[in-house]
C-alpha cells in the first residue's frame, strides 16, 4: 500500500508498504529515521516513543496504515537546527546517556511531560517515565536531567 | 567524591583525567542520529532470519528447505551443509555448531538461516523449513549433571570445569557453625539494543561486518574459522552498541549474516526481536550453593567450606572462567584461614550461560553474604560488626594464596555506609501515606497497614581484568598533528564502547598527557590489533593504559623534536594547554607552531602484570590482577500480607582507585546497583524442561524508574600503584553487593530465611 503522512513537519510518502508493517518499521526502514528505537517491538520498553498527532505513542504498536494522513514527530524532530531541545541538552550534560538506546524514547517522554507539567515533582517524573526502560543508568541521572530541563525552561 | 590519597594524578587539565566532560557521542544519541547496529542500511540489502530448534534436546533427522526456497523474495536458505569452514565456534572452546548438524542441545539453537528481500518474507520462509527431530530427554539439573547419573550432553561428559580451592586445615572445627543452601536464578543481561548487524560482501570472497559486540577480534577469529577464509578477508567495524553487560561476548548473528552475504552476494542485515534475543545470547549462570561457615564465639571466621554448582547450559561459552571466579572469590572479601571450595560448571540442555556483569562473583556473593548474616545472628553481632571483624585488608592472603597488594578498604566501606543518614520511617497512618512511596504503589494495595521496614548490608569483591594466566593486552594508536591550525589527536583502538563511556575517558587521558583539547576517537575495528574484551571491568585499565602509553611515546618524541627546534633539552619541556613550556621560563611556543608539518604517530601493545594459572589440585596461585570492592546498604518496606517489596533506599560506597570521570563512575554504580536490585526482586529467566517460559519484557521484568530508589553514593579513591592513574575497575562491583544487601533487608523486615533470588511474593507470605 501507499502511505502518506507528515513526519517532523514534512509531508512524506512510502510506497509498497506491507500491511503488517508498524509505524516504527516505516520510520526506520523506509523513511530513513532510525532514531526511534526497536528494543522490544512489543510496547514494553518505550524506546520507540513518538508523538502521533501530539500524543506520545509507541510507534511499534501503531500499524503503518493507522498513521495515514497523520502527523508524527520523532526524536529527530525535537532540536531546532543545531540547537538541542533543553531536554536533549540536559540528558547530555547530566550523564543521563550511556548506551543511549533508551534515550530517544525517554527524551520524547520527558519532552511530553514538561509540555504538560513544566515543574513536575519527582513522583510525577517517575510516573511519566515509568513506561520507558533503561538498562544502563539506574534512572538517577535521567531524573537529574528532567529536573534540570524543567528548571532551564 | 572522597579523595583519600594523592595517587599519581597528572596535573589537572581542562577536560582531562578526573573531570566529567560530556561524552563525544552524547549529542548524536539524544538527537537520534547515532548509528546503532540495527540502524544500518545498504543498497540491495537483504534481511536475514534464523530457524531455531523448538526442542532443548533432539537428534536432527532431516531438513527440507524446498518450500522455503520457493517463496518469492527468498535469496538463500542455508543449513550446516553450507558452512564452508569449521561448523563450530565458541569463546573458550569451539563446541557450538554454527548451524545444527546432528544434535540440537538447547531450545533456540540455530538450525537454518534465510535471506530475503523483506524481514516478513524471511520469517515466513523460516516457518516453511521442514525439520524432523528425534526428541531426546533433556538434562536440566546441574547437580545431576555433575554426579554423572544423566546422559552426557557432549562426548566428554557434563563437567565443563571443576575448580578446587584448598587452603589451610581441611577438617577444621569451630564453636559456631552456620550452614545454608542458596540458589540464584538465571538472569538476563537485557541490553536494550537487540543483536544485529550488517554484513557486506566485498566481491572477492571476503566480508565487511558492522556489528554490536564486546570483542571484535575474538569475533573475527571465530568467523574466519567458520567461513574458511583468511583473517584479512573478515573485517569488523563496531557499530553502535545498545548495551552489553556480558551478553555480547559470545557470537550471535555474526557468522550467519556473513554466510548469507557471501552466498547471495548481497549485503545482509540481521536484527533479532526481543523474543529471539532471549534465545540469541548467553545468560547469567544459575547457581546452587552449599555453604558452611565455622567461627569463634566472637564471630571470627575459622573456616569456610562451599560447594557451588553453576549451570552452563548447552555450550561452554565462558563457563570455565566463571567457575574460576566463583571459586577464587567464593568466601568474599574476608580473611579466612581455612578454605575448602569446590565449584563446578556444567553442561545441560538449559539455555547456554556465560558472561554477565559480575561473572561468577555475583552468585557467590549471594551465598557468602547470606552466611555472614546468619553468622552475625548466631554470634549476637550486628551484620556490619561481623563483617568488620573478618574484613580483608591490604596484605590479606586470599584462599588462593595470593596476597592482596593494594587497598582493600572493606571495613572503611562499612563504616562509611553506617555513617550515612537513614531515610525516615514508613508512614503507618492509613490514608495519609503517598501510595507511590509504598509497596504496590498506585495499585492501591496498602495504605501502610501490614508494611514493615528492614535494613540490610552486603559487601562484594571482584577481580578486575582477565585472570589465571591469560595474556591480557590492548593495542592503541595515538597520532598527533596540526589540523586546520590546531593541534589535533586521533586515537585508534579496537575497544568496544558499549555505553560505559570509554570513548570519553580515552579523550580525557590524551588531554592530560598531551595537553591537546581536540581529540578524536576513531571507530573501533579490526584494522588495528586487539583491545581485548569490554568485560571484567577492564577497559579503563587496559585500553586506558594502552592509550596512555601511546600518548607518552608521542609526548617523548614530540619533546625531543621540540627541544631541537627550541634549542632546549627535552627534560626541561612540558606540554600544557596546547603550549610548550619550561618550568623556568614559562610558555615557550605554541604546540601548533612546533608541530608544523610534523606528525607523531605511535602504536603500543600494553599489558597488565602477568597472572598465574591456578594449581589444578589446590587452587593456589596469583590468579588475579586487581580486586575491586563495593558495599551496599538497602532499606526496604515489605507488605507482609501480599509479599510486595519497595526498596526505599540503596546506598553504596565503592573504592575506584581513581575516578577518571566522576560522573561516569557514579553512573556505573547507579546502573550496576539497579541490575543487582533486579536480581534480588524480579529478574529470572524461568525454564521448564529446558524451555524458556518468559522470553519477553512483558514476562521478564527489569527495574523501572518506579523500582529504583534514590541512592547515596560515596566514591573512595585509594590508588592502586600497579594501575594506570591508580584506577580500579568500576563496572562490576556495584552489581555484586546490591542483591544480597536488598535480600538482607527483606530478611530483617520479615524474619524469613530467603534462600533464593529473585525473592518472590510467595517467599514472603
Amino acid at each position: 500500500m501507499r502511505l502518506n503522512l507528515t513526519v517532523n513537519g514534512e509531508r512524506r510518502r512510502a510506497d509498497d508498504v506491507w500491511e503488517g508493517e508498524s509505524l516504527l518499521y516505516v520510520l526506520r526502514e523506509r523513511l530513513g529515521l532510525p532514531g526511534s528505537k526497536n528494543a522490544c517491538e512489543q510496547g514494553e520498553c518505550g524506546s520507540c516513543t513518538v508523538y502521533l498527532d501530539e500524543v506520545p505513542a509507541c510507534a511499534c504498536l501503531v500499524a503503518a496504515g493507522q498513521a495515514e494522513g497523520r502527523e508524527v514527530r520523532t526524536v529527530e524532530g525535537l532540536a531546532d537546527g543545531d540547537t538541542l531541545d533543553p531536554v536533549q541538552q540536559s540528558f547530555v550534560e547530566c550523564g543521563a546517556v550511556q548506551c543511549g538506546f533508551c534515550t530517544p524514547g525517554l527524551v520524547v517522554a520527558a519532552h511530553d511531560l514538561l509540555r504538560r507539567e513544566p515543574d513536575p515533582s519527582d513522583e510525577e517524573i517517575r510516573e511519566a517515565l515509568a513506561g520507558n526502560l533503561c538498562r544502563c543508568t539506574g534512572y538517577e541521572k535521567i531524573l537529574d536531567a528532567v529536573r534540570s530541563a524543567a528548571s532551564a525552561r | 567524591m572522597t579523595s583519600t590519597t594523592g595517587g599519581r594524578t597528572a596535573a589537572t587539565t581542562v577536560n582531562g583525567v578526573g573531570t566529567s566532560p560530556a561524552r563525544p557521542d552524547g549529542t548524536r544519541k539524544v538527537r537520534g542520529e547515532f548509528a546503532y547496529s540495527s540502524d544500518l542500511w545498504h543498497e540491495d540489502m537483504l534481511w536475514g532470519a534464523t530457524l531455531r530448534s523448538p526442542y532443548p534436546h533432539a537428534r536432527v533427522t532431516g531438513v527440507d528447505i524446498a518450500a522455503a526456497v520457493a517463496v518469492p523474495g527468498v535469496y538463500a536458505v542455508l543449513t550446516h551443509d553450507d558452512v564452508p569452514g569449521l561448523n563450530r565456534y565458541g569463546l573458550e572452546h569451539p563446541d557450538q555448531p554454527v548451524l545444527a548438524d546432528d544434535v540440537v542441545r538447547y531450545r533456540g539453537e540455530p538450525v537454518a538461516v534465510v535471506a530475503a528481500d523483506h524481514p516478513e518474507t524471511a520469517q515466513r520462509a523460516v516457518k516453511l523449513i521442514d525439520v524432523t527431530y528425534d526428541v531426546l530427554d533433556p538434562v536440566t539439573d546441574a547437580e545431576e549433571a555433575v554426579r554423572g547419573d544423566v546422559a552426557a550432553v557432549h562426548p566428554g561428559g557434563n563437567v565443563v570445569r571443576h575448580a578446587a580451592i584448598r587452603r589451610g586445615e581441611q577438617a577444621s572445627q569451630a564453636d559456631v557453625v552456620v550452614t545454608g543452601r542458596y540458589e540464584v536464578g538465571m538472569q538476563d543481561q537485557a541490553f536494550l539494543g537487540p543483536e544485529s548487524g550488517l554484513a557486506v560482501p566485498d566481491g572477492s570472497g571476503g566480508v565487511d561486518l558492522y556489528v554490536a559486540t564486546q570483542w571484535l577480534h575474538v569475533d573475527q577469529q571465530q568467523i574466519v574459522a567458520a567461513l574458511g577464509v583468511s583473517p584479512e578477508q573478515v573485517r569488523l567495524t563496531l557499530a553502535g552498541v545498545g548495551g552489553a553487560f556480558g551478553g555480547r561476548e559470545d557470537l550471535s548473528m555474526q557468522i550467519h549474516a556473513s554466510l548469507l552475504a557471501l552466498y547471495t552476494g548481497n549485503p545482509v542485515k540481521m536484527v533479532y526481536n526481543r523474543e529471539e534475543s532471549f534465545y540469541g545470547h548467553v545468560h547469567r549462570h544459575p547457581a546452587t550453593m552449599y555453604y558452611e561457615h565455622g567461627a569463634t564465639r566472637d564471630g571470627r571466621l575459622v573456616y569456610v567450606t562451599a560447594r557451588i554448582y553453576l549451570d552452563g547450559g548447552a555450550y561452554a561459552s565462558s563457563t570455565g572462567a566463571v567457575v574460576g571466579n566463583a571459586a577464587t572469590l567464593g568466601v568474599g572479601p574476608y580473611d579466612v584461614p581455612n578454605v575448602r571450595i569446590d565449584c563446578w560448571g556444567t553442561y545441560t540442555n538449559n539455555p547456554p550461560c556465560g558472561a554477565m556483569r559480575g561473572f561468577g562473583a555475583v552468585q557467590a556473593a549471594f551465598g557468602y553474604e547470606s552466611q555472614m548474616d546468619k553468622l552475625a545472628a548466631a554470634c549476637g553481632l550486628s551484620p556490619t560488626e561481623v563483617r568488620r571483624r573478618n574484613a580483608m585488608c591490604e596484605g590479606t592472603v586470599m584462599p588462593t594464596g595470593q596476597t592482596v597488594d593494594s587497598a582493600a578498604p572493606v571495613a572503611e566501606l562499612l563504616d562509611r555506609l553506617d555513617a550515612m543518614p537513614l531515610p525516615s520511617g514508613p508512614s503507618r497512618d492509613a490514608g495519609v501515606a503517598d501510595l507511590r512511596s509504598l509497596p504496590g504503589g498506585v495499585s492501591n494495595t496498602t495504605h501502610g497497614e501490614g508494611v514493615v521496614r528492614g535494613v540490610g548490608y552486603a559487601v562484594g569483591i571482584k577481580n578486575i581484568c582477565f585472570s589465571e594466566g591469560f595474556d591480557d593486552y590492548s593495542t592503541a594508536r595515538v597520532r598527533l598533528a596540526a589540523v586546520g591550525g590546531e593541534p589535533a589527536v586521533t586515537v585508534q583502538t579496537a575497544a568496544a564502547e558499549v555505553g560505559q563511556g570509554l570513548v570519553t575517558i580515552l579523550q580525557q587521558i590524551v588531554r592530560t598527557e598531551l595537553g591537546v583539547d581536540q581529540v578524536t576517537i576513531l571507530p573501533a575495528g579490526t584494522s588495528i590489533g586487539s583491545a581485548g574484551s569490554t568485560s571484567a571491568s577492564r577497559q579503563s585499565y587496559m585500553t586506558g593504559g594502552a592509550v596512555r602509553a601511546a600518548a607518552l611515546k608521542v609526548r617523548g618524541a614530540l619533546l625531543s623534536h621540540a627541544a631541537t627546534t627550541l634549542s632546549r633539552t627535552a627534560a626541561e619541556l612540558h606540554l600544557d594547554g596546547g603550549k610548550l613550556a619550561s618550568a623556568a621560563d614559562g610558555v615557550l611556543a605554541d604546540l601548533v607552531d612546533v608541530l608544523g608539518e610534523a606528525e607523531f604517530d605511535e602504536t603500543v601493545e600494553w599489558r597488565h602484570r602477568p597472572t598465574e594459572a591456578l594449581d589444578p589440585e589446590t587452587g593456589q596461585g596469583n590468579a588475579h590482577v586487581q580486586y575491586g570492592f563495593a558495599a551496599h546498604r538497602a532499606v526496604v518496606d515489605v507488605d507482609v500480607e501480599l509479599g510486595l517489596v519497595k526498596v526505599v533506599s540503596l546506598d553504596c560506597v565503592q573504592d575506584v582507585g581513581k575516578a577518571l570521570n566522576p560522573q561516569a563512575v557514579v553512573g556505573q554504580i547507579q546502573g550496576g546497583s539497579a541490575q543487582g536490585l533486579g536480581l534480588a526482586l524480579m529478574e529470572e529467566i524461568r525454564t521448564d524442561g529446558g524451555v524458556i517460559r518468559n522470553p519477553s519484557f512483558t514476562d521478564y521484568l527489569i527495574p523501572t524508574v518506579l523500582d529504583m530508589p534514590p541512592m547515596n553514593i560515596e566514591v573512595l579513591e585509594l590508588a592502586d600503584p600497579h594501575a594506570p592513574y591508580g584506577l580500579r575497575g568500576v563496572g562490576e562491583p556495584p552489581t555484586i553487593s546490591s542483591t544480597p544487601a536488598i535480600v538482607a533487608a527483606i530478611r530483617a523486615a520479615t524474619g524469613k530465611e530467603l534462600l533464593r533470588v529473585p525473592v518472590r511474593p510467595d517467599h514472603l507470605i
